[in-house]
């Protein structure tokens, strides 16, 4: 039986299908499994709310995670005193920027690596999941702060305001998450990708 | 020299690029230290290609 004479699934069986796909971001972003079960259960009964038509399940992956992105900045705006004092208290005094290796003068021990093409080596599914670890292994308020900027795509002055965090406090916390994950990606692709 | 910077000082700036605005003086700064420097290119052009994969992930967890 060719797959073309099943019935198509329902809304609801899409939506449910997508689970999996949202608490992946859900998880990223609020770095707690039960903040990001809720938004997720929430994003999935306002879905159920107003079943729509899509032509195709990215157009339905795309509005989906639109609505959890709006829940998830809810959810912050919520428990915006949680947030940021977990305050990533195994995160080492040392500021990250040492990862790169400067001499006492300030100039480079070794000059940073080419990394190559960007749009060529970005392309992969595999690069995608290296990144995603990468970020999943911030500590948990740079994670969220990063993805706030990064994934939410909301500005330094929206993100202090809806925490509640001085810009000094914001800046550096970004000025470390950026600089961890830049490490992580040179040890855990660059390394391997590019030629010496 | 006020607009001197030393290379870990304009990573630092490279980094910070990406959440907010530079002043002036330290955009000149950067500016007139690339023009001399070897090494520090090749981290701008480390932040400015973590920039666009960031931008091509967020646009692949949204694909339209």
């Amino acid at each position: 039986m060719s797959s073309s004479s099943l019935p198509a699934p329902s809304f609801e069986q899409q939506v449910a299908d997508l689970h999996g796909y949202l608490m992946k971001f859900a998880r990223l972003q609020l770095r707690n499994e039960t903040w990001a079960e809720d938004a997720v259960s929430e994003v999935m009964l306002a879905a159920l709310a107003k079943p729509q038509t899509f032509g195709n399940r990215s157009q339905l992956k795309t509005w989906l995670v639109g609505i959890l992105k709006h829940k998830i900045i809810d959810a912050f705006r919520l428990r915006s005193r949680e947030v940021c004092q977990s305050s990533d208290s195994n995160d080492s005094e040392e500021d990250p920027l040492e990862y790169l290796g400067f001499k006492a003068d300030g100039h480079y021990i070794e000059p940073p690596a080419e990394w190559g093409n960007p749009e060529q080596q970005a392309s992969s599914r595999e690069f995608f999941e290296v990144l995603e670890i990468c970020i999943s292994h911030l500590p948990a308020t740079q994670g969220r702060l990063f993805l706030m900027r990064e994934w939410l795509e909301l500005s330094s002055e929206d993100v202090c305001k809806e925490l509640g965090l001085t810009a000094t406090n914001l800046y550096v916390q970004l000025h470390r998450a950026r600089l961890r994950l830049r490490e992580c990606l040179e040890l855990n692709w660059y390394g391997k990708a590019v030629q010496p | 020299m006020p607009l001197k910077r030393t290379c870990k000082e304009v990573a630092s700036l490279l980094v910070a690029r990406e959440d907010r605005a530079l002043v002036w003086s330290d955009r000149l700064a950067l500016r007139l230290h690339m023009l001399v420097c070897k090494a520090c290119p090749r981290f701008e052009r480390q932040m400015l290609g973590m920039r666009n994969q960031l931008k091509e992930w967020r646009n692949y967890t949204t694909p339209d």
